[in-house]
C-alpha cells in the first residue's frame, strides 16, 4: 500500500498548532512510516502539490492570500481537516473583527513603528474586512478544536486517520484546550 | 342601574334623534383624524347652524374603509362619502334632501355585501365617548341580564356553548377559560383585557378601542361575574393615545352609571378596571409577558404552566382575552349562544375583523362571517389588487403568520384551516402582497420584526433570529449558497421547537410559509443573483467577486 | 400504585424512578444519575427555563418540555438523549459560541468554563453559523471583580443570586433581544453601584463573564456549590 500523502498549512495562526503537532515527538517518528510530508511550513515544498490526501489547516482566514490558499488547498485535498481553534472558530485573529483591519494596520505600521510609518501595498496581502474560520470559505471534513490540540490529540488523530478511520475528536479535545 | 334606567335612557337618547332628519356620522378613527376630519366636522356643524336644516353631526368610530378617509355616514339614507376636505362641508349639508353629492359619494355595495358586524356593529353610528348612545343601542343589556337573570356558571356555559374562540391569535375556546378561572382557587382574581395589538399592519383592536369602548368594558363586566373576579386591567399600547383617552372617558362614563365599582347594577357585585400602558414591547402582547409588565416588571414571558388562569397577575387566578373577544361577549348573551354558534364554521363560530392592508384597492377595517373564503374577502370586499398588478400572497396572522399564494385562496377563513395551510388566523392582521413584492424580503422584514421585538430572555429567539435575519440578508443580496439555504431551513426548526414563548415559537413561520409556496424566488436570489421581483439589490458581491476586488 | 400520593413513579430514558410530587423532571434524573445539560439553571435559585438546554421529550407529545421547570406525573416517559434532542442542544450551543465573542483560548475561565464543558459534552466541534463579533464593553470599574460582555450568555444567575440570595438586587438585564446586557443599578459602572462585593455572582457565572480579577493568568474555577447550603441554613433559622 502506498503512503498517505499527508501536508499542513498554515494560514492565520501563531504556529502553535504546529508546534504541538512536533511535540508528538518520537511518536512522530513512529508515525512517520505511514505518510509522505508533501507539504508544509515544516518542510521545504514551495508549491502546494496535487492529489494530497490529508491536508491539516492551521490559522483562520485573514488576507486575500489566504482565501487563494485555501481554495487552492480544497481543490487538491482529499480530506481537509481544520487544525485548532483558529481554523475551527477564527479564535484569537478573529479577535479583531470587532474593531476592523484598519486599526490592525495603524497599530503595527503607524503606532508601532518609528521609522517608514507607511500601509505596506506589496509583499503583505490585504487584509480581510473579518476574519473567519475555514469553514465558511471551504468545506471541512473534520475538526479539530483546541489551542493547541494537545500532541496526544494529534497523535490519536492522526493514528485514526493513517488507518482510513474518522476519530471521534470529541472525546479527545475542546474549544479552548 | 336596572332595566328601566336603561330603558330610560335609550327613549331619551330616540327623543333627542327625533329632533332631526340627519345625522352624519363622520369619522373620529385615528386614520380620518389624521386626515382631518376633525376639521371636516367643525365645519359641517357650522354649515348646520346657518344653514338651518336638521341635521346632527356626531363625532363616530371607524366607519371601515380607511383608505379613503376622511369618512362620513348620512343617516338614515345611508350615504358614504369619502375622502373629506373642509370645504366640502358646505355642499354636503347643501345636499341634504336633494341628491347626495356625486362627486364625494362611494358606491361601496360589493364592500359591505357579505360583512357581518357583530364586533363592530356601533363602530361608526354612535358617539363613543357618550354612553348613552351605546345604550340605545342595547348597550348593558347583557350585563343586566347575565346579573339578574342568571347565575355565573350560567354566563359561562353560554359562551362555551356559543363556541366562541381567543380573538387574539391562539383560538383558544374562551367559555373554557372562564370555566378555569372560575373554578382556579385564590383570591382575588383578576380579569386582564389584552390591547396591545402590535403585529404589523393590524389595527382592529384599536378601532374598537375607539369607536365602540363600552362594548370592551361591558365584555369586561361580564366576565368578572363569571369568574368571580374584582379587579381588571386593560393593557393598552401608548402609541394608542385616542384609544387610551376614549377608554378612560368611557371607564368614568361607566363609573357614573354604576357599571364599574360596587354594587354594579344594584347587585352585591365589585369591580373596576384600570387602564395600564405598554411601552412599547410586542412581546407584552405575550399573556405571561403582559402579566410581568403590569406588574411592573420587566416584560418577558415566562414558562408555563402554570397558566394564568391558575397563577396569573400577582399569582392569582387570572383571566386574559383579547380586546376583540371581549366585544363579542354581550352581543352573544343578548342574543344568545345558538345565534352566535349559528355564525361560522364547526369549530370557528361568529365572525372576526381584519385589517386589510398592502396592496389592496380598499384599505380598511372589515368584519365577516368565519368561514368566508380568502378570494371573496380580498377580490369582493376588498376590491382586488389596484393598478393592474397582479396578486401574489396574503400575509395574515402577523409576523408569526405565514404567506398564502393564489391557490390557497379558496381556503375558507378558520383557525384551524390557516393553520393547516402553514399560516394562522392571528389578531386579524391581513397584508396583500402583488407581484411588486419579493417573497424573499418579506419573510426578512417580519423575521427582522420578531428579531428586534426579542425579549432576549431564551437564546433561540434572541440569538436565531439575528441569525435567521442575517441569513436572509445574504439570500436577499444575492450572496448565499444552497448551505446557507439549509443552514436557514435547519434554524426555523430549531427556533421554532425550542423558543420559550409564541414570539419564538411562531417566528419562522413566514420564513417557513414562504418557502413552501415560493420556494423558486429563494432559488432564483440564490442561484441567479437576481430579484425576481426587482425589490432586492442583489448585483451581488458573490464571494468570486469579492476575491476578485480585494486581490492586490 | 401504593396509598401514598407523594410519590409518583416515571420512566426516565427506559429506567424506572420513583419522584416526589414537587420534583421537577432535572431534579430526579440528576438524583438517578442521568445527564441533562444546562446553563441558566442552578440549584438553589428560581427557575427561568430560558437556556433551552434542559428541553426532553415526552412520550405521547410532540412538544418538547424544559426539564427544570416540568413537574413529575404518575406515568410520564421521558426521553432526555435522542438525535433530534443532540441537534437542537448543539444548535443552541452554536448560538450561544457565534452570538458573542467566545474566545475559550485567551479566556480567565478557560478549563473551568461550563459552556465550553457542555459544548465537549454535546459532541461540538466547531460551530456552522457566522460569528456576530459585536464589539462588547469590558467593566474593570469594581475593584475586585470585572465583567466582560463578551463573554456573557444571559443566563442571569447573577441577577437572580443577588436579587434572592444577597438581596441586593445590583443586577439586571437591559435592552431587548440580541442587544440585551446585564447591567449593574442603571447601567451605572460596577465599581461605583451599590454592589456589596459579596461576589456570589463570580462565584455563580457559569462562563469568564464575571471573574475574580485576582485569577487573571491562574486558573479560576467557580464555585455556586455554596448556594443550597445557604438556602438550607436560612430555612432552618
Amino acid at each position: 500500500m502506498s503512503k498517505t500523502r499527508l501536508a499542513t498549512a498554515w494560514l492565520d495562526g501563531c504556529s502553535g498548532c504546529h508546534m504541538s503537532f512536533l511535540d508528538m515527538d518520537e511518536r512522530l517518528i513512529e508515525l512517520s512510516g505511514a505518510f509522505d510530508l508533501v507539504y508544509s511550513p515544516l518542510v521545504d515544498f514551495k508549491t502546494f502539490p496535487e492529489a494530497v490526501d490529508i491536508t491539516l489547516v492551521e490559522g483562520a482566514v485573514s488576507t486575500t492570500d489566504d482565501v487563494e490558499k485555501i481554495h487552492l488547498i480544497r481543490a487538491r485535498t482529499r480530506l481537509l481537516v481544520a487544525m485548532g481553534d483558529c481554523a475551527v472558530t477564527g479564535n484569537v485573529p478573529a479577535m479583531r473583527n470587532a474593531f476592523g483591519p484598519d486599526a490592525v494596520l495603524r497599530r503595527a505600521y503607524f503606532e508601532n513603528a518609528d521609522l517608514q510609518q507607511q500601509t505596506p501595498l506589496v509583499v503583505v496581502p490585504k487584509l480581510l474586512d473579518k476574519v473567519r474560520p475555514v469553514h465558511e470559505y471551504v468545506s471541512v471534513d473534520l475538526y479539530l478544536p483546541g489551542c493547541p490540540p494537545s500532541a496526544a490529540t494529534f497523535h490519536a488523530v492522526l493514528t485514526e486517520l493513517l488507518a482510513n478511520r474518522m476519530p471521534d475528536v470529541a472525546s479527545l479535545t475542546r474549544f479552548g484546550a | 342601574m336596572n332595566s328601566e334606567e336603561l330603558q330610560q335612557i335609550a327613549e331619551a337618547v330616540r327623543l333627542e334623534h327625533e329632533k332631526y332628519d340627519y345625522e352624519i356620522n363622520v369619522c373620529m378613527g385615528a386614520g380620518c383624524l389624521a386626515q382631518h376630519s376633525d376639521k371636516f366636522k367643525d365645519a359641517l356643524a357650522k354649515e348646520v347652524e346657518s344653514s338651518g336644516k336638521r341635521c346632527h353631526v356626531r363625532s363616530a368610530g371607524c366607519l371601515g374603509l380607511c383608505a379613503a378617509g376622511p369618512l362620513a355616514l348620512v343617516d338614515p339614507i345611508e350615504v358614504r362619502y369619502g375622502h373629506l376636505r373642509e370645504s366640502d362641508a358646505k355642499e354636503v349639508i347643501a345636499s341634504l334632501g336633494g341628491k347626495p353629492v356625486e362627486r364625494l359619494e362611494m358606491h361601496l355595495e360589493n364592500y359591505f355585501q357579505g360583512q357581518q358586524h357583530v364586533v363592530l356593529e356601533n363602530c361608526g353610528r354612535i358617539d363613543p365617548e357618550k354612553i348613552e348612545e351605546y345604550i340605545s343601542r342595547g348597550g348593558y343589556e347583557a350585563l343586566l341580564k347575565a346579573l339578574t337573570e342568571m347565575d355565573p356558571q350560567g354566563v359561562i356555559d353560554q359562551i362555551a356553548k356559543s363556541g366562541l374562540r381567543g380573538r387574539g391569535g391562539g383560538g383558544y375556546p374562551t367559555g373554557l377559560k372562564w370555566g378555569t378561572v372560575a373554578k382556579a382557587v385564590g383570591s382575588p382574581k383578576y380579569v386582564i383585557c389584552n390591547g396591545d395589538e402590535g403585529d404589523p399592519g393590524a389595527f382592529m383592536d384599536r378601532s374598537v378601542l375607539e369607536g365602540d369602548p363600552q362594548r370592551v368594558i361591558e365584555g369586561m363586566v361580564i366576565a368578572a361575574y363569571a369568574v368571580g373576579a374584582t379587579k381588571g386591567y386593560i393593557y393598552v399600547r401608548a402609541e394608542y393615545p385616542l384609544a387610551v383617552s376614549r377608554f378612560s372617558a368611557s371607564l368614568r362614563e361607566a363609573r357614573r352609571h354604576g357599571f364599574l365599582g360596587a354594587n354594579i347594577c344594584g347587585t352585591p357585585l365589585l369591580f373596576d378596571i384600570e387602564i395600564r400602558l405598554g411601552a412599547g414591547a410586542f412581546v407584552c402582547g405575550e399573556e405571561t409577558a403582559l402579566i410581568a409588565s403590569i406588574e411592573g416588571k420587566r416584560g418577558t414571558p415566562r414558562t408555563r404552566p402554570p397558566y394564568p388562569a391558575v397563577s396569573g397577575l400577582w399569582n392569582c387566578p387570572t383571566l386574559i382575552n383579547n380586546v376583540e373577544t371581549f366585544a363579542n361577549v354581550a352581543p352573544i348573551l343578548r342574543n344568545g349562544a345558538e345565534w352566535f354558534a349559528g355564525m361560522g364554521t364547526a369549530h370557528s363560530k361568529g365572525t372576526k375583523v381584519f385589517a386589510l392592508t398592502g396592496k389592496i384597492t380598499n384599505t380598511g377595517l372589515v368584519e365577516i362571517p368565519m368561514g368566508m373564503p380568502l378570494r371573496e374577502i380580498i377580490f369582493s370586499i376588498g376590491g382586488g389588487v389596484p393598478d393592474g398588478h397582479k396578486f401574489k400572497a396574503v400575509q395574515t396572522g402577523g409576523p408569526s403568520g405565514g404567506c398564502l399564494p393564489e391557490e390557497h385562496l379558496d381556503l375558507n377563513i378558520s383557525y384551524d384551516a390557516l393553520i393547516g395551510a402553514g399560516s394562522m388566523m392571528g389578531s386579524g392582521g391581513m397584508i396583500v402582497m402583488d407581484d411588486t413584492s419579493c417573497m424573499v424580503n418579506v419573510a426578512r422584514f417580519f423575521v427582522e420584526f420578531c428579531m428586534t421585538e426579542s425579549c432576549g430572555k431564551c437564546i433561540p429567539c434572541r440569538a436565531g433570529t439575528a441569525q435567521m435575519f442575517g441569513l436572509l440578508s445574504k439570500i436577499c443580496n444575492g450572496e448565499a449558497s444552497h448551505q446557507d439555504l439549509d443552514l436557514l431551513i435547519d434554524l426555523c426548526d430549531v427556533v421554532k421547537n425550542t423558543s420559550l414563548c409564541g414570539l419564538g415559537q411562531t417566528a419562522p413561520n413566514p420564513v417557513l410559509s414562504t418557502l413552501r409556496y415560493f420556494r423558486d424566488e429563494y432559488l432564483e436570489h440564490i442561484d441567479h443573483h437576481r430579484c425576481p421581483a426587482g425589490v432586492c439589490a442583489c448585483n451581488a458581491r458573490t464571494p468570486k467577486a469579492e476575491l476578485a476586488e480585494v486581490t492586490v | 400504585m401504593s396509598a401514598s400520593v407523594d410519590v409518583k413513579t416515571l420512566v426516565i430514558d427506559g429506567v424506572d424512578v420513583s419522584a416526589r410530587q414537587d420534583q421537577t423532571v432535572l431534579d430526579v434524573a440528576r438524583e438517578n444519575n442521568i445527564f441533562i445539560p444546562t446553563l441558566c439553571h442552578l440549584e438553589g435559585l428560581s427557575e427561568v427555563g430560558a437556556c433551552r438546554l434542559c428541553l426532553v421529550e415526552i412520550k405521547g407529545s410532540p412538544k418538547l418540555f424544559p426539564a427544570c421547570v416540568l413537574k413529575v406525573e404518575e406515568g410520564m416517559e421521558v426521553i432526555t438523549h435522542s438525535e433530534r434532542l443532540l441537534h437542537y442542544r448543539q444548535t443552541i450551543l452554536e448560538l450561544l459560541f457565534a452570538e458573542r465573542n467566545h474566545v475559550c483560548a485567551v479566556c480567565v475561565a478557560n478549563g473551568n468554563c461550563e459552556l465550553q464543558t457542555i459544548a465537549q459534552s454535546q459532541r461540538l466541534t466547531h460551530v456552522r453559523l457566522p460569528y456576530r463579533n459585536p464589539k462588547l464593553p469590558v467593566d474593570l470599574s469594581h475593584e475586585r471583580f470585572a465583567a466582560d460582555h463578551n463573554r456573557c450568555i444571559l443566563c442571569t444567575r447573577c441577577v437572580r443570586v443577588c436579587a434572592e440570595i444577597e438581596g441586593a438586587h445590583v443586577w439586571d438585564v437591559m435592552g431587548r433581544g440580541i442587544d440585551s446586557m446585564v447591567i449593574t443599578d442603571l447601567n451605572d459602572p460596577w465599581g461605583s453601584s451599590s454592589c456589596t462585593r459579596c461576589g456570589k455572582c463570580v462565584q455563580v457565572c457559569p462562563t469568564g463573564a464575571l471573574f475574580d480579577k485576582s485569577k487573571v493568568g491562574v486558573s479560576h474555577p467557580k464555585s455556586p456549590e455554596f448556594l443550597p447550603y445557604l438556602n438550607l441554613m436560612r430555612e432552618e433559622q
